[in-house]
Protein backbone atom coordinates (compact mmCIF):
# COMPACT_ATOMS: atom_id res chain seq x y z
CA UNK A 1 0.00 0.00 0.00
CA UNK A 2 1.46 3.65 -0.75
CA UNK A 3 1.41 6.29 1.82
CA UNK A 4 -1.59 9.22 1.80
CA UNK A 5 0.09 11.38 4.77
CA UNK A 6 4.18 11.36 5.28
CA UNK A 7 5.56 13.47 8.27
CA UNK A 8 9.54 13.29 7.72
CA UNK A 9 11.69 14.78 11.13
CA UNK A 10 8.67 17.03 11.46
CA UNK A 11 9.58 19.71 14.22
CA UNK A 12 6.35 22.01 15.36
CA UNK A 13 7.18 25.05 17.99
CA UNK A 14 4.91 27.47 19.55
CA UNK A 15 5.68 31.08 21.32
CA UNK A 16 4.85 30.17 25.14
CA UNK A 17 5.38 33.79 26.85
CA UNK A 18 8.42 34.43 24.97
CA UNK A 19 10.17 30.89 24.61
CA UNK A 20 9.71 28.37 21.97
CA UNK A 21 8.59 25.32 22.83
CA UNK A 22 8.70 22.20 20.62
CA UNK A 23 5.61 20.19 21.18
CA UNK A 24 7.05 17.41 18.35
CA UNK A 25 10.64 17.31 17.69
CA UNK A 26 11.89 14.72 15.21
CA UNK A 27 8.51 13.29 14.52
CA UNK A 28 8.72 10.21 11.63
CA UNK A 29 5.67 8.99 10.84
CA UNK A 30 3.42 7.89 7.75
CA UNK A 31 -0.26 6.82 7.22
CA UNK A 32 -1.01 3.71 4.52
CA UNK A 33 -3.81 4.83 2.18
CA UNK A 34 -7.10 3.10 3.20
CA UNK A 35 -6.15 2.09 6.67
CA UNK A 36 -7.70 2.84 9.70
CA UNK A 37 -5.41 4.53 12.73
CA UNK A 38 -5.57 5.42 15.99
CA UNK A 39 -3.63 7.98 17.80
CA UNK A 40 -3.88 7.96 21.12
CA UNK A 41 -2.82 9.92 23.73
CA UNK A 42 -3.23 12.10 26.82
CA UNK A 43 -4.26 16.12 27.15
CA UNK A 44 -0.66 17.80 26.30
CA UNK A 45 0.79 14.65 24.89
CA UNK A 46 0.69 16.44 20.94
CA UNK A 47 -2.02 15.28 19.02
CA UNK A 48 -3.97 17.76 18.39
CA UNK A 49 -0.92 19.51 17.11
CA UNK A 50 -0.18 16.46 15.19
CA UNK A 51 -3.56 16.14 13.79
CA UNK A 52 -3.26 19.81 12.57
CA UNK A 53 -0.09 19.55 10.40
CA UNK A 54 -1.49 16.69 8.82
CA UNK A 55 -3.49 18.87 6.55
CA UNK A 56 -1.90 22.14 6.66
CA UNK A 57 -3.50 24.01 9.31
CA UNK A 58 0.06 24.20 10.91
CA UNK A 59 3.19 24.07 9.48
CA UNK A 60 6.66 22.57 10.40
CA UNK A 61 9.30 24.43 11.52
CA UNK A 62 11.42 22.16 10.48
CA UNK A 63 11.34 18.84 8.01
CA UNK A 64 8.28 18.18 5.98
CA UNK A 65 4.93 17.05 5.66
CA UNK A 66 3.69 15.20 2.15
CA UNK A 67 0.27 14.52 1.62
CA UNK A 68 -0.24 12.66 -1.45
CA UNK A 69 3.28 13.67 -2.38
CA UNK A 70 2.95 17.28 -1.90
CA UNK A 71 4.72 18.95 1.16
CA UNK A 72 2.31 21.02 3.22
CA UNK A 73 4.60 23.96 3.04
CA UNK A 74 3.90 24.27 -0.79
CA UNK A 75 1.63 27.31 -0.56
CA UNK A 76 -0.14 27.01 -4.13
CA UNK A 77 -1.39 23.47 -3.03
CA UNK A 78 -3.52 24.68 0.07
CA UNK A 79 -6.95 24.49 -1.71
CA UNK A 80 -5.52 20.90 -2.75
CA UNK A 81 -4.16 19.56 0.35
CA UNK A 82 -7.01 20.08 2.38
CA UNK A 83 -9.50 18.81 -0.29
CA UNK A 84 -7.53 15.44 0.01
CA UNK A 85 -7.22 15.66 3.88
CA UNK A 86 -10.85 16.34 5.52
CA UNK A 87 -10.71 17.52 9.39
CA UNK A 88 -13.46 16.88 11.74
CA UNK A 89 -12.87 18.50 14.93
CA UNK A 90 -14.01 18.25 18.76
CA UNK A 91 -16.79 20.63 19.10
CA UNK A 92 -19.52 20.05 16.45
CA UNK A 93 -20.74 23.86 16.98
CA UNK A 94 -18.17 25.31 15.87
CA UNK A 95 -18.06 23.70 12.72
CA UNK A 96 -21.26 24.38 11.33
CA UNK A 97 -21.52 27.32 9.54
CA UNK A 98 -25.37 27.36 7.65
CA UNK A 99 -28.27 27.19 9.90
CA UNK A 100 -29.94 24.15 7.38
CA UNK A 101 -28.04 21.10 6.92
CA UNK A 102 -27.89 20.56 3.81
CA UNK A 103 -26.40 23.98 3.10
CA UNK A 104 -24.17 23.87 5.68
CA UNK A 105 -22.87 19.94 3.92
CA UNK A 106 -22.23 22.43 0.48
CA UNK A 107 -20.50 24.51 1.85
CA UNK A 108 -17.22 23.01 1.56
CA UNK A 109 -17.92 21.76 -2.81
CA UNK A 110 -19.47 25.33 -2.97
CA UNK A 111 -15.73 27.06 -2.30
CA UNK A 112 -14.47 24.02 -4.87
CA UNK A 113 -17.02 25.50 -7.64
CA UNK A 114 -17.97 22.18 -8.30
CA UNK A 115 -21.48 22.64 -10.70
CA UNK A 116 -24.65 23.42 -8.88
CA UNK A 117 -26.03 19.73 -9.90
CA UNK A 118 -22.99 17.88 -8.80
CA UNK A 119 -22.57 19.45 -5.31
CA UNK A 120 -26.41 18.83 -4.54
CA UNK A 121 -25.68 15.02 -5.73
CA UNK A 122 -23.00 14.87 -3.34
CA UNK A 123 -24.77 16.34 -0.55
CA UNK A 124 -27.45 14.04 -1.25
CA UNK A 125 -24.61 11.10 -0.95
CA UNK A 126 -22.77 12.66 2.11
CA UNK A 127 -25.92 13.32 4.48
CA UNK A 128 -26.94 9.52 3.23
CA UNK A 129 -23.30 8.45 4.42
CA UNK A 130 -23.49 9.38 7.73
CA UNK A 131 -27.38 8.62 7.77
CA UNK A 132 -28.71 12.14 8.05
CA UNK A 133 -30.47 12.66 4.98
CA UNK A 134 -33.86 12.91 6.33
CA UNK A 135 -32.55 15.69 8.64
CA UNK A 136 -31.32 18.33 5.61
CA UNK A 137 -33.98 20.61 5.90
CA UNK A 138 -33.34 21.11 9.96
CA UNK A 139 -31.67 23.31 11.83
CA UNK A 140 -28.48 22.67 13.69
CA UNK A 141 -29.64 23.63 16.86
CA UNK A 142 -32.65 21.50 16.91
CA UNK A 143 -29.85 18.50 16.70
CA UNK A 144 -28.46 16.30 18.96
CA UNK A 145 -24.75 16.57 19.59
CA UNK A 146 -24.00 13.19 17.75
CA UNK A 147 -25.91 14.10 15.15
CA UNK A 148 -24.53 17.67 14.62
CA UNK A 149 -20.89 16.00 14.81
CA UNK A 150 -22.55 13.36 11.70
CA UNK A 151 -23.46 16.39 9.99
CA UNK A 152 -20.04 17.52 10.10
CA UNK A 153 -18.42 14.62 9.46
CA UNK A 154 -20.92 14.74 6.46
CA UNK A 155 -19.84 18.49 5.55
CA UNK A 156 -16.17 16.92 5.28
CA UNK A 157 -17.85 13.65 2.99
CA UNK A 158 -19.24 15.83 0.38
CA UNK A 159 -15.47 17.13 -0.69
CA UNK A 160 -14.74 13.48 -1.31
CA UNK A 161 -11.57 13.41 0.46
CA UNK A 162 -8.98 10.82 0.14
CA UNK A 163 -8.31 11.08 4.12
CA UNK A 164 -10.68 11.93 7.35
CA UNK A 165 -8.54 13.12 9.99
CA UNK A 166 -10.30 13.36 13.34
CA UNK A 167 -9.58 15.23 16.49
CA UNK A 168 -11.41 14.34 18.96
CA UNK A 169 -14.58 14.12 17.76
CA UNK A 170 -16.36 12.20 20.42
CA UNK A 171 -15.00 14.49 23.57
CA UNK A 172 -17.87 16.33 23.91
CA UNK A 173 -20.93 13.65 23.30
CA UNK A 174 -22.94 11.27 25.19
CA UNK A 175 -22.41 7.42 25.06
CA UNK A 176 -25.03 7.29 22.47
CA UNK A 177 -23.60 9.93 20.25
CA UNK A 178 -20.16 8.38 20.63
CA UNK A 179 -21.17 5.07 19.44
CA UNK A 180 -23.01 6.54 16.58
CA UNK A 181 -19.54 8.71 15.47
CA UNK A 182 -17.89 5.41 15.91
CA UNK A 183 -20.19 3.50 13.76
CA UNK A 184 -20.05 5.95 10.63
CA UNK A 185 -16.51 6.02 11.06
CA UNK A 186 -15.98 2.50 10.81
CA UNK A 187 -18.01 2.52 8.16
CA UNK A 188 -16.53 5.21 5.87
CA UNK A 189 -13.38 3.28 6.25
CA UNK A 190 -14.75 -0.23 5.15
CA UNK A 191 -17.19 0.56 2.98
CA UNK A 192 -16.05 4.11 1.01
CA UNK A 193 -12.23 2.79 1.81
CA UNK A 194 -11.55 6.45 3.20
CA UNK A 195 -8.11 6.70 5.12
CA UNK A 196 -9.17 7.55 8.80
CA UNK A 197 -6.83 8.96 11.41
CA UNK A 198 -8.94 8.98 14.83
CA UNK A 199 -7.39 11.29 17.34
CA UNK A 200 -8.51 10.18 20.71
CA UNK A 201 -8.51 9.37 24.72
CA UNK A 202 -10.73 6.93 24.72
CA UNK A 203 -8.92 3.53 24.41
CA UNK A 204 -12.20 1.58 23.29
CA UNK A 205 -12.50 3.25 20.37
CA UNK A 206 -8.99 2.00 18.96
CA UNK A 207 -10.31 -1.07 19.36
CA UNK A 208 -11.66 -1.51 15.79
CA UNK A 209 -8.37 0.35 14.33
CA UNK A 210 -5.92 -1.48 11.91
CA UNK A 211 -3.31 0.43 14.02
CA UNK A 212 -3.00 2.04 16.99
CA UNK A 213 -0.11 5.04 17.86
CA UNK A 214 0.31 6.35 20.99
CA UNK A 215 1.64 9.33 22.00
CA UNK A 216 3.21 11.13 25.26
CA UNK A 217 4.88 13.92 25.36
CA UNK A 218 5.26 14.61 21.14
CA UNK A 219 6.74 11.25 20.68
CA UNK A 220 5.47 7.67 19.54
CA UNK A 221 5.76 5.40 22.60
CA UNK A 222 3.89 2.36 20.85
CA UNK A 223 2.92 1.82 17.79
CA UNK A 224 1.19 -1.73 16.67
CA UNK A 225 -2.15 -3.66 16.75
CA UNK A 226 -4.54 -3.03 19.23
CA UNK A 227 -4.32 -6.29 20.93
CA UNK A 228 -0.60 -5.65 20.83
CA UNK A 229 -0.76 -2.17 22.24
CA UNK A 230 -3.22 -3.25 24.85
CA UNK A 231 -0.85 -6.23 26.31
CA UNK A 232 1.50 -3.55 27.43
CA UNK A 233 -0.55 -2.03 30.45
CA UNK A 234 2.46 -0.64 31.94
CA UNK A 235 3.66 1.49 29.18
CA UNK A 236 0.18 2.68 28.77
CA UNK A 237 -0.53 3.41 32.67
CA UNK A 238 3.03 5.59 32.41
CA UNK A 239 1.81 7.71 30.15
CA UNK A 240 -1.96 8.18 32.09
CA UNK A 241 -4.27 5.64 29.58
CA UNK A 242 -6.24 3.33 30.66
CA UNK A 243 -6.43 0.37 29.13
CA UNK A 244 -9.98 -1.79 28.80
CA UNK A 245 -11.65 -2.98 31.56
CA UNK A 246 -11.19 -6.48 30.13
CA UNK A 247 -7.28 -6.30 29.92
CA UNK A 248 -7.04 -4.68 32.81
CA UNK A 249 -9.08 -7.80 34.03
CA UNK A 250 -6.60 -10.33 32.34
CA UNK A 251 -3.53 -8.51 33.26
CA UNK A 252 -4.50 -8.41 37.01
CA UNK A 253 -5.15 -12.25 36.92
CA UNK A 254 -1.39 -12.62 35.16
CA UNK A 255 0.10 -11.20 38.11
CA UNK A 256 -1.85 -13.13 40.45
CA UNK A 257 -0.44 -16.00 39.21
CA UNK A 258 -2.90 -17.23 36.51
CA UNK A 259 -1.06 -17.50 33.05
CA UNK A 260 -3.52 -16.37 30.83
CA UNK A 261 -2.91 -14.57 27.61
CA UNK A 262 -3.60 -10.76 27.54
CA UNK A 263 -4.32 -10.01 23.73
CA UNK A 264 -8.22 -10.29 23.79
CA UNK A 265 -10.48 -7.13 23.84
CA UNK A 266 -13.77 -8.07 23.25
CA UNK A 267 -15.74 -9.11 26.60
CA UNK A 268 -17.43 -12.28 24.77
CA UNK A 269 -13.45 -13.33 23.81
CA UNK A 270 -12.30 -12.43 27.48
CA UNK A 271 -15.09 -14.72 29.58
CA UNK A 272 -14.22 -17.36 27.20
CA UNK A 273 -10.39 -17.12 27.78
CA UNK A 274 -11.12 -17.20 31.28
CA UNK A 275 -13.47 -19.89 31.40
CA UNK A 276 -11.62 -22.26 29.73
CA UNK A 277 -8.36 -21.91 31.82
CA UNK A 278 -10.56 -22.41 34.72
CA UNK A 279 -12.01 -25.63 33.10
CA UNK A 280 -8.17 -26.46 31.63
CA UNK A 281 -7.26 -26.67 35.45
CA UNK A 282 -9.62 -28.22 37.07
CA UNK A 283 -9.18 -31.52 34.31
CA UNK B 1 -36.88 31.52 28.70
CA UNK B 2 -34.52 33.47 26.40
CA UNK B 3 -34.93 30.81 24.13
CA UNK B 4 -38.23 31.43 23.30
CA UNK B 5 -36.89 34.63 20.75
CA UNK B 6 -37.34 33.88 17.83
CA UNK B 7 -35.02 35.28 15.27
CA UNK B 8 -36.64 36.19 11.86
CA UNK B 9 -40.54 35.26 12.25
CA UNK B 10 -41.26 33.33 9.18
CA UNK B 11 -44.39 31.35 9.05
CA UNK B 12 -44.42 28.58 7.17
CA UNK B 13 -47.84 27.94 5.16
CA UNK B 14 -46.74 27.14 1.53
CA UNK B 15 -48.68 29.94 0.00
CA UNK B 16 -48.48 32.01 -3.13
CA UNK B 17 -46.46 34.68 -1.53
CA UNK B 18 -43.88 31.82 0.10
CA UNK B 19 -43.06 30.38 -3.34
CA UNK B 20 -42.35 34.19 -4.71
CA UNK B 21 -38.52 34.62 -5.57
CA UNK B 22 -37.30 35.83 -2.09
CA UNK B 23 -35.77 39.34 -4.15
CA UNK B 24 -38.89 40.29 -6.21
CA UNK B 25 -40.37 39.98 -2.32
CA UNK B 26 -37.99 42.88 -1.51
CA UNK B 27 -38.21 44.90 -4.51
CA UNK B 28 -42.02 44.52 -4.57
CA UNK B 29 -42.12 45.38 -0.97
CA UNK B 30 -39.59 48.54 -1.68
CA UNK B 31 -42.26 49.26 -4.42
CA UNK B 32 -45.35 49.38 -2.26
CA UNK B 33 -43.46 51.67 0.63
CA UNK B 34 -43.05 54.48 -1.98
CA UNK B 35 -46.33 54.11 -2.68
CA UNK B 36 -47.90 53.87 0.58
CA UNK B 37 -45.78 57.75 0.78
CA UNK B 38 -47.20 58.69 -2.17
CA UNK B 39 -51.11 57.79 -1.65
CA UNK B 40 -52.26 61.53 -0.99
CA UNK B 41 -55.79 61.44 -0.26
CA UNK B 42 -57.99 58.77 1.65
CA UNK B 43 -59.48 56.85 -1.82
CA UNK B 44 -55.90 56.09 -2.67
CA UNK B 45 -55.00 55.23 1.06
CA UNK B 46 -58.15 52.97 1.38
CA UNK B 47 -57.19 51.18 -2.16
CA UNK B 48 -53.39 50.54 -0.39
CA UNK B 49 -55.62 49.48 2.74
CA UNK B 50 -57.43 47.02 0.62
CA UNK B 51 -54.62 45.93 -1.23
CA UNK B 52 -52.47 45.15 1.72
CA UNK B 53 -55.08 43.11 3.31
CA UNK B 54 -55.77 40.96 -0.15
CA UNK B 55 -51.90 40.20 0.48
CA UNK B 56 -52.47 38.95 4.15
CA UNK B 57 -55.31 36.86 3.19
CA UNK B 58 -53.42 35.57 0.16
CA UNK B 59 -50.30 34.89 2.76
CA UNK B 60 -52.57 32.13 4.61
CA UNK B 61 -50.79 33.25 7.45
CA UNK B 62 -53.30 33.84 10.60
CA UNK B 63 -54.45 37.33 11.07
CA UNK B 64 -53.98 36.97 14.93
CA UNK B 65 -50.19 36.77 14.00
CA UNK B 66 -50.09 40.42 12.15
CA UNK B 67 -51.83 41.76 15.15
CA UNK B 68 -49.59 40.97 17.22
CA UNK B 69 -47.19 42.90 15.04
CA UNK B 70 -49.54 45.70 15.20
CA UNK B 71 -49.55 45.98 19.00
CA UNK B 72 -45.80 46.40 19.07
CA UNK B 73 -46.26 49.43 17.26
CA UNK B 74 -49.32 50.90 19.05
CA UNK B 75 -47.58 53.42 21.51
CA UNK B 76 -45.78 55.02 18.24
CA UNK B 77 -49.13 55.10 16.33
CA UNK B 78 -50.53 56.76 19.61
CA UNK B 79 -48.09 58.89 19.87
CA UNK B 80 -48.12 59.97 16.20
CA UNK B 81 -51.62 60.84 16.21
CA UNK B 82 -52.00 62.92 19.46
CA UNK B 83 -48.63 65.20 17.40
CA UNK B 84 -51.14 65.16 14.33
CA UNK B 85 -54.15 66.03 16.48
CA UNK B 86 -53.37 68.97 18.07
CA UNK B 87 -49.87 70.47 15.83
CA UNK B 88 -51.62 70.10 12.50
CA UNK B 89 -53.01 73.49 12.27
CA UNK B 90 -56.36 74.42 9.61
CA UNK B 91 -59.30 73.17 9.62
CA UNK B 92 -62.35 74.16 11.64
CA UNK B 93 -61.39 74.17 15.78
CA UNK B 94 -63.53 71.51 17.86
CA UNK B 95 -62.05 73.12 21.30
CA UNK B 96 -59.20 74.70 22.51
CA UNK B 97 -57.47 74.06 25.73
CA UNK B 98 -54.34 75.70 27.16
CA UNK B 99 -51.87 75.29 24.28
CA UNK B 100 -53.95 72.53 22.94
CA UNK B 101 -55.81 73.14 19.65
CA UNK B 102 -58.48 70.25 18.16
CA UNK B 103 -59.21 70.67 14.74
CA UNK B 104 -60.69 68.35 12.05
CA UNK B 105 -57.98 69.07 9.68
CA UNK B 106 -55.61 67.62 12.84
CA UNK B 107 -58.30 64.40 13.37
CA UNK B 108 -58.08 63.89 9.86
CA UNK B 109 -55.01 63.71 9.43
CA UNK B 110 -54.11 61.51 12.89
CA UNK B 111 -56.42 59.05 11.45
CA UNK B 112 -54.42 59.37 7.86
CA UNK B 113 -50.99 59.01 9.30
CA UNK B 114 -51.81 56.47 11.99
CA UNK B 115 -53.30 54.38 9.13
CA UNK B 116 -50.50 54.91 6.85
CA UNK B 117 -47.83 53.68 9.39
CA UNK B 118 -49.84 50.59 10.50
CA UNK B 119 -49.89 49.49 6.63
CA UNK B 120 -46.14 50.14 6.10
CA UNK B 121 -45.87 47.67 9.34
CA UNK B 122 -48.11 44.69 7.98
CA UNK B 123 -46.04 44.96 4.15
CA UNK B 124 -43.41 44.47 5.32
CA UNK B 125 -44.55 41.94 8.34
CA UNK B 126 -44.89 39.83 5.19
CA UNK B 127 -41.79 39.34 3.58
CA UNK B 128 -40.85 38.37 7.33
CA UNK B 129 -43.51 35.54 7.33
CA UNK B 130 -43.24 34.19 4.08
CA UNK B 131 -39.37 34.58 3.56
CA UNK B 132 -36.76 32.54 5.60
CA UNK B 133 -33.65 34.04 7.07
CA UNK B 134 -31.32 31.94 4.81
CA UNK B 135 -33.56 33.06 1.65
CA UNK B 136 -33.63 36.89 2.60
CA UNK B 137 -29.45 36.06 2.93
CA UNK B 138 -29.26 35.09 -0.19
CA UNK B 139 -31.74 37.54 -1.65
CA UNK B 140 -29.51 40.25 -0.44
CA UNK B 141 -26.52 39.03 -1.79
CA UNK B 142 -27.89 38.57 -5.23
CA UNK B 143 -29.49 42.21 -5.19
CA UNK B 144 -26.25 44.01 -4.43
CA UNK B 145 -24.26 41.84 -6.47
CA UNK B 146 -23.87 44.82 -9.13
CA UNK B 147 -21.81 46.35 -6.15
CA UNK B 148 -18.83 44.19 -7.49
CA UNK B 149 -18.61 46.14 -10.68
CA UNK B 150 -17.84 49.56 -8.62
CA UNK B 151 -14.73 47.82 -6.80
CA UNK B 152 -16.96 46.45 -4.04
CA UNK B 153 -15.81 42.54 -5.33
CA UNK B 154 -15.27 40.93 -1.95
CA UNK B 155 -17.76 43.39 0.34
CA UNK B 156 -20.81 41.59 -0.79
CA UNK B 157 -20.05 38.23 -0.15
CA UNK B 158 -18.48 39.26 3.02
CA UNK B 159 -21.22 40.97 4.20
CA UNK B 160 -23.99 37.73 3.01
CA UNK B 161 -21.19 35.46 4.62
CA UNK B 162 -21.52 37.39 8.59
CA UNK B 163 -24.95 37.40 7.61
CA UNK B 164 -25.16 33.69 7.16
CA UNK B 165 -22.78 32.89 10.22
CA UNK B 166 -24.66 35.70 12.07
CA UNK B 167 -27.88 33.95 11.86
CA UNK B 168 -26.40 30.34 12.44
CA UNK B 169 -24.88 31.49 15.98
CA UNK B 170 -27.73 33.54 17.16
CA UNK B 171 -29.39 30.67 18.71
CA UNK B 172 -26.08 28.86 20.19
CA UNK B 173 -24.84 31.80 21.83
CA UNK B 174 -28.32 32.26 23.45
CA UNK B 175 -27.90 28.87 24.85
CA UNK B 176 -24.58 30.17 25.75
CA UNK B 177 -25.53 33.25 27.40
CA UNK B 178 -27.96 30.29 29.59
CA UNK B 179 -25.47 28.53 30.57
CA UNK B 180 -23.24 30.98 32.07
CA UNK B 181 -25.99 32.85 33.95
CA UNK B 182 -26.94 29.75 35.29
CA UNK B 183 -23.26 28.68 36.30
CA UNK B 184 -22.96 32.54 37.89
CA UNK B 185 -25.97 31.99 39.35
CA UNK B 186 -24.94 28.92 41.27
CA UNK B 187 -22.03 30.91 42.66
CA UNK B 188 -23.97 33.19 44.08
CA UNK B 189 -24.34 35.65 41.26
CA UNK B 190 -27.40 38.46 41.97
CA UNK B 191 -29.08 39.35 38.84
CA UNK B 192 -32.45 40.20 39.61
CA UNK B 193 -32.46 42.24 42.58
CA UNK B 194 -30.97 46.12 42.81
CA UNK B 195 -31.56 49.17 41.26
CA UNK B 196 -30.54 49.55 37.26
CA UNK B 197 -26.95 50.38 37.80
CA UNK B 198 -26.71 47.41 40.30
CA UNK B 199 -28.12 44.84 37.57
CA UNK B 200 -26.00 46.47 34.93
CA UNK B 201 -23.05 45.92 37.01
CA UNK B 202 -24.37 41.97 37.43
CA UNK B 203 -23.93 41.65 33.96
CA UNK B 204 -20.19 41.93 33.64
CA UNK B 205 -19.70 38.10 35.27
CA UNK B 206 -21.86 37.19 32.23
CA UNK B 207 -20.68 39.00 29.07
CA UNK B 208 -16.95 38.58 29.66
CA UNK B 209 -17.05 34.88 29.26
CA UNK B 210 -19.00 35.11 26.62
CA UNK B 211 -17.08 37.57 24.83
CA UNK B 212 -14.21 35.21 25.27
CA UNK B 213 -15.58 32.10 24.20
CA UNK B 214 -17.20 33.68 21.48
CA UNK B 215 -13.44 34.94 20.01
CA UNK B 216 -12.45 31.32 21.05
CA UNK B 217 -15.61 29.88 19.04
CA UNK B 218 -14.22 32.63 16.17
CA UNK B 219 -11.12 31.15 15.98
CA UNK B 220 -12.21 27.25 15.57
CA UNK B 221 -14.59 28.50 13.43
CA UNK B 222 -11.96 30.04 10.84
CA UNK B 223 -10.12 26.92 11.00
CA UNK B 224 -12.98 24.42 9.99
CA UNK B 225 -13.61 27.00 7.60
CA UNK B 226 -10.21 26.97 6.03
CA UNK B 227 -10.40 22.86 6.20
CA UNK B 228 -13.60 23.16 4.18
CA UNK B 229 -11.28 24.77 1.36
CA UNK B 230 -13.03 28.24 1.99
CA UNK B 231 -10.82 31.13 0.85
CA UNK B 232 -12.94 33.99 0.71
CA UNK B 233 -15.23 33.10 -1.80
CA UNK B 234 -13.29 33.30 -4.72
CA UNK B 235 -14.51 30.59 -7.53
CA UNK B 236 -17.31 29.96 -4.88
CA UNK B 237 -20.77 28.28 -6.56
CA UNK B 238 -23.78 28.40 -4.97
CA UNK B 239 -25.75 24.72 -5.10
CA UNK B 240 -29.36 26.73 -4.37
CA UNK B 241 -29.60 29.09 -7.56
CA UNK B 242 -32.70 31.77 -6.84
CA UNK B 243 -34.87 32.08 -9.90
CA UNK B 244 -37.75 34.26 -11.37
CA UNK B 245 -40.54 32.10 -12.62
CA UNK B 246 -44.28 33.31 -13.65
CA UNK B 247 -45.29 33.83 -10.02
CA UNK B 248 -42.82 36.90 -9.72
CA UNK B 249 -44.39 38.28 -13.00
CA UNK B 250 -48.25 37.97 -11.60
CA UNK B 251 -46.88 39.80 -8.57
CA UNK B 252 -45.09 42.60 -10.52
CA UNK B 253 -48.42 43.09 -12.85
CA UNK B 254 -50.79 43.47 -9.70
CA UNK B 255 -48.33 45.48 -7.91
CA UNK B 256 -47.90 48.07 -10.64
CA UNK B 257 -51.59 48.01 -11.39
CA UNK B 258 -52.20 48.87 -7.73
CA UNK B 259 -49.35 51.72 -7.98
CA UNK B 260 -51.04 53.18 -11.20
CA UNK B 261 -54.18 53.31 -9.62
CA UNK B 262 -52.94 55.58 -6.56
CA UNK B 263 -51.59 57.96 -8.60
CA UNK B 264 -55.26 58.00 -10.73
CA UNK B 265 -56.71 58.30 -7.15
CA UNK B 266 -54.73 61.07 -5.95
CA UNK B 267 -55.74 63.02 -8.25
CA UNK B 268 -59.33 62.82 -7.20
Amino acid sequence: MDKIIELKNVKFEYNDTDTLKAVVDGFNLSIERGSFTVILGHNGSGKSTLAKLMNGLYKPSNGEVLVDGISTLDENSEIEIKRRVGMVFQNPDNQLIASIVEEDVAFGPENLGLSPDTIRARVDDALKAVDMYEFRRSTPHHLSGGQKQRVAISGIIAMEPECIVLDEPTAMLDPKGRAEIINTIVSLNREKGITIVLITHFMEEAELADRVIVLANGKIIDDGTPKGIFKNVETLKSVSLDVPQTTELLYALNIEGMPISTDVISVEETAELIYKELNGREV
Amino acid sequence: MIKDITFGQYYDSKSFIHKMDPRSKILLLILVTVFLFIAGNFYSQGLAAAFIIFVLIVTKVPIKMYLKNLKVILPIVIFTSLINMFYSGGGNEIFKFWIFTLTTEGIYKAIFMSLRIMLLILASAVLTYTTTPNDLTDAIESLLSPLKFVGLKNAVHTLAMMMTIALRFIPTLIEETEKIMNAQKARGADLESGNLLQRIKALVPILIPLLISSVMRAFQLAEAMECRCYNGGVGRVRMRKLRFSVRDFVALIISIFFSLSVILLNLL
